[in-house]
């Protein structure tokens, strides 16, 4: 059975002025324990949305208008509440984008891990200061930072430790799943790399399942052994990472790709997406990426397609669907 | 440590600009403010030493004397607390008289600010942390409306309701007519109860200015990061909404306290008024009707003292509660 | 696998600078227009447009709508309300129905003077301050900070007791003089944030002229602030104005809620029973001070998205 679980999961933005945004559509998903799995797209796609969507953590103007998810068999959409609160330990954690700001300026970092294990500590069970150095030290230790820095404020502490500080104290919590939103987004690329690194050892060595979510394919590329690749609030495509290098996939995410050249090369030829991305208030009868795809056929206008079959995963176009069953099978290079 | 420097620094370039400020103000305003004190002090019955004439002319204005010999003389002056003489208590002298009110008003701002800031933050914490439900616009406009109402008048319906009509309190004064202020525990407890209305109309017109801005500054907090960081690890609602929310809106609060101490003074001034409370705001109010410009000069200084001080203070206990100044 | 290097993002154009965007000119009668139109929207700004209004209507049509001159001593004093007296008569034998009409005119005219004239002051000061670094800043934020800490009340009893004439504007001038501190301060943070977004220095790259970059670039986006701030500084100036002739240091022949509220006190009202003499000139006050409040409501909910109502 999967570990999580999503079906049919609609989110929709309502601000008291202005139109309703259709930010997350008809989303399914499943992913098993253990797995390492990126969420990748532009901004506004609804990646950011979708992984709060997951950890309960939508707020008004956002809205879960439908769908299903369910976490080791327990529908969490429908949980509120002490339950909801309760259902963060060992469950799914979220470490947010910004480690700079996911921190409490006035309170030192022993504090904050004092914080975590008093919310989720049994009734009755005193959790003094020293319990929380403990626990503090441990966790710090596998995120490579040193103890010491348990006595700091966050304001102490540069932004690549922070960042590690908000993913021990996730691991406090003992999640069984963990969704890193944009995690190495406002860092500088060297701390990029040992931040990220740091991250594939904790869930090889601690085994959790997690899910990353970037606007960086190079990142995710890099990090994750799964791929879904969003646009327009919809997953348009699921492949294993190391699939990505090569085959036919999705337009846009084709497009993605092109987006890189190797530095290395002699001469490299860079290539955009023209157009603009989707207005999300009035979402398109058929393929959102019909406007901007080389590939647009009379049908992607009309008809929104379904997931189907795509190399060694699944991907949501017409035209690679219908190559897909056709009996000649290309094989070509992605640019 | 910088800060703290700096605070000091602030207070010390402050404090001497309001006195400046006061020197200048007397002798820049048309119609010789010393000639008139000096024609009301000859008339005021009692003879006029030479040294009290000194006095008043150094507070408000030698003519054709150096402005910077004038400036000299003031600080010495100021130094030694000699302020000359008042017309409206011609038996005591200017210092002597404010010593007197002084203790009254620092005990009722003093105690009005504290509870006012106290009830109005945590009023502010709970209408920020049910934003836009019933709680916060009740507390939101009941507070606007009590913040609206000028605090004499609040003052003279308190005096006419519960004072007048019902002879719940008294009407009037700092304590019973007739008994000599002393530190006994019955003129304490007689000044107490004289205290309560005044304090209490203080204290309901300045309640506005904080709950709005720990309303507005714990909305703008619950958007943050942290917040949302902590309730998705798990942490208890009261735990956010305080330790998390709360004490970081409460910052910009405490900046602010020393612009509301401002208003609070004002009201004070007013509220003593109207209740004839002995303290530095009644006094103020006597020396206008009576155009008693020495007793006015000393009494702008005190109050901008006091004022001065109260907000050195709370800016060092700032350095207390945001470890980001104490680099 | 080769790391692949991200080394341009796709095309899409960019969005427009998060909050300040470029304005567009629109005649100042439409925009007057649209503004009313938002603030309307918002239901506590709404409440205080209503009131307002009702205040200007009275005072504007005050001689058409009182039934007697408010300054004749015609009637029996100290009676309470009748007939043809609705508020009762003052000291005097004036009747205090019309006074109250009669009153909103000097209200609403030292609110909303002194409140632009604190305005004025305000922008240009903060303007300045946030647009030119160094020692004209710091010059500019001293003497800001100088008189935002100097208790307000105190200072303009002195000020008034000082100035040898008693008049209305009297009490316009030194109310403007202690009231455009805080909204210079305001000012001048939003005027250094917005120096530095990108239009501005497109402009100077353009070759504009520094003033006409404050004017027509930098202002047209801080009018909500500047709104706020002038209602701010009226809701301050009818307090002001209200205690400042309470405590006698207005003309006390002005027909003005304030010093219907002076002679209450010097003539014991609340002591003579004449409860309304003092209850109807501070509703009135405490109604006006309140319109501009929630004025100012609806003008920060506009501003700031995250305190409008849902």
């Amino acid at each position: 059975m999967a570990l999580l679980e999503a079906r049919g999961v609609n989110v929709v933005y309502e601000p008291s002025r202005g139109a309703r945004i259709w930010s997350v559509r008809d989303v399914d998903l499943e992913i098993g324990q253990g797995e390492f799995v990126g969420l990748v797209g532009e901004s506004g796609c609804g990646k950011t949305t979708l992984g709060f969507a997951l950890t309960r953590m939508l707020r008004p103007p956002a809205r879960l208008t439908s769908g299903l998810i369910r976490f080791d068999g327990t529908d969490i959409a429908a949980l509120s509440g002490e339950r909801l609160r309760r259902s963060r330990r060992n469950g799914v954690a979220l470490v947010l984008q910004s480690g700079m700001n996911a921190l409490n300026p006035v309170r030192t970092i022993e504090r904050h891990f004092g914080d975590v294990l008093r919310a989720h500590g049994r009734p009755g069970e005193a959790t003094r200061l020293s319990a929380a150095r403990e626990v503090g030290a441990r966790l710090l230790e596998q995120v490579r930072l040193d103890a010491t820095v348990l006595r700091r404020y966050p304001h102490e502490l540069s932004g690549g430790m922070r960042q590690r500080v908000a993913i021990a104290l996730a691991l406090a919590l003992r999640p069984r799943l963990i969704v890193f939103d944009e995690p190495t987004t406002a860092l500088d690329v060297v701390v990029q790399q040992a931040v990220l690194q740091t991250i594939k050892d904790l869930q090889r060595d601690h085994g959790f399942t997690a899910i990353l979510i970037s606007h960086d394919l190079g990142v995710v590329l890099n990090t994750t052994d799964r791929v879904l690749v969003m646009y327009a609030g919809r997953i348009v495509e699921d492949q294993p990472s190391t699939e990505l290098a090569h085959g036919e996939h999705h337009p846009y995410t084709e497009a993605l790709l092109g987006c890189y050249g190797d530095p290395r090369a002699d001469s490299v030829e860079l290539h955009g997406i023209p157009g603009t991305p989707p207005d999300l208030s009035q979402p398109a009868a058929g393929c959102a990426f019909a406007p901007r795809c080389p590939l647009a056929e009379e049908i992607c206008i009309r008809v929104n397609p379904a997931l189907t079959p795509l190399g060694a995963g699944v991907g949501a176009c017409h035209v690679r669907a219908r190559a897909q069953r056709a009996p000649v099978v290309e094989v070509g290079h992605v640019g | 440590m910088r800060y703290v420097l700096g605070k000091v620094g602030l207070f010390l370039v402050t404090l001497w600009a309001a006195v400046t400020l006061n020197f200048v103000l007397p002798r820049l305003m048309p119609g010789s403010p010393v000639d008139a004190a000096l024609g009301r002090l000859a008339q005021s019955g009692r003879p006029v030493t030479e040294a009290e004439r000194r006095a008043v002319e150094i507070q408000l204005g030698l003519p054709d004397t150096n402005p910077f010999v004038q400036y000299w003389e003031y600080w010495r002056s100021l130094v030694r607390l000699q302020f000359g003489r008042s017309y409206s208590f011609p038996t005591e002298t200017v210092a002597q008289t404010i010593g007197k009110a002084l203790p009254w008003t620092l005990v009722l701002v003093g105690v009005t600010t504290v509870v006012a800031f106290i009830i109005g933050t945590l009023l502010g914490i709970y209408a920020g942390w049910r934003r836009n439900r019933l709680p916060d616009a009740s507390v939101t406009i009941g507070s606007t409306l009590l913040g609206a109402f000028p605090p004499f008048w609040l003052g003279l319906l308190a005096l006419y309701v519960l004072a007048f009509q019902l002879d719940w309190f008294p009407i009037k004064g700092g304590y019973v007519p007739g008994a000599t202020p002393n530190l006994s525990p019955t003129f304490l407890g007689d000044a107490a109860w004289h205290s309560v209305l005044p304090a209490a109309t203080l204290a309901l017109t300045s309640l506005s200015g904080w709950v709005f801005g720990m309303r507005n500054n714990m909305i703008n907090t619950l958007g943050e990061d942290y917040v949302v960081f902590a309730e998705a690890n798990g942490l208890r609602s009261r735990t956010v909404a305080l330790l998390y929310a709360a004490r970081n809106a409460l910052l910009p609060n405490v900046t602010a306290f020393g612009l509301t101490l401002g208003g609070v003074i004002g009201g004070s001034v007013l509220v003593e008024g109207v209740f004839s409370y002995p303290g530095l705001g009644n006094l103020l109010f006597i020396a206008v009707s009576n155009r008693d410009y020495p007793l006015m000069q000393a009494l702008f200084l005190a109050i901008t003292v006091s004022m001065l001080v109260a907000i050195f203070l709370v800016d060092l206990l700032y350095f207390r509660l945001d470890p980001r100044v104490r680099r | 696998m080769t790391t692949i290097t991200p080394s341009m993002k796709p095309s899409a154009p960019p969005g427009p600078p998060a909050t300040a965007s470029v304005p567009v000119a629109i005649g100042p009668l439409r925009f007057l227009g649209r503004a009313l139109g938002t603030l309307w929207a918002n239901g506590k700004a709404r409440i205080g447009l209503v009131i307002l209004a009702a205040n200007i209507i009275i005072a504007l049509f005050a001689p058409l709508l009182a039934p007697h001159s408010p300054t004749s001593t015609d009637f029996k004093p100290y009676s309470d309300p009748s007939a043809s007296n609705w508020f009762g008569t003052t000291g005097n034998g004036q009747d205090v129905f019309s006074q109250m009409l009669y009153g909103a005119r000097v209200s609403l005219l030292v609110g909303l003077l002194a409140g632009a004239a604190a305005t004025v002051f305000a922008v240009v000061v903060g303007l300045i301050a946030g647009y030119r670094p160094g020692v004209v800043d710091d010059l500019l934020s001293f003497v800001t900070n100088l008189t935002l800490v100097l208790p307000g009340l105190p200072l303009m009893i002195v000020l008034a007791a000082y100035l040898p004439s008693r008049s209305v504007w009297t009490i316009v001038l030194v109310v403007a003089f202690t009231g455009w501190a805080y909204g210079a301060r305001v000012i001048r943070s939003q005027a250094k944030t917005l120096r530095t977004r990108e239009f501005v220095s497109a402009s100077l790259l353009a070759g504009e002229r520094l003033p006409r970059v404050v004017f027509r670039e930098i202002l047209p986006n801080m009018t909500s602030l500047v709104a706020g701030s002038f209602f701010g500084a009226a809701t301050a100036a009818v307090m002001a104005e209200a205690s400042l002739e309470f405590l006698g240091l207005g003309n006390p022949s002005t027909v003005s809620w304030g010093t219907i509220l002076y002679y209450a006190q010097q003539q014991n009202a609340l002591l003579t029973g004449q409860w309304v003499l003092v209850f109807a000139p501070g509703l009135a006050i405490a109604l006006l001070a309140t319109s501009f409040t929630l004025i100012n409501f609806g003008i920060d909910a506009l501003s700031n998205p995250r305190l409008r109502e849902k």
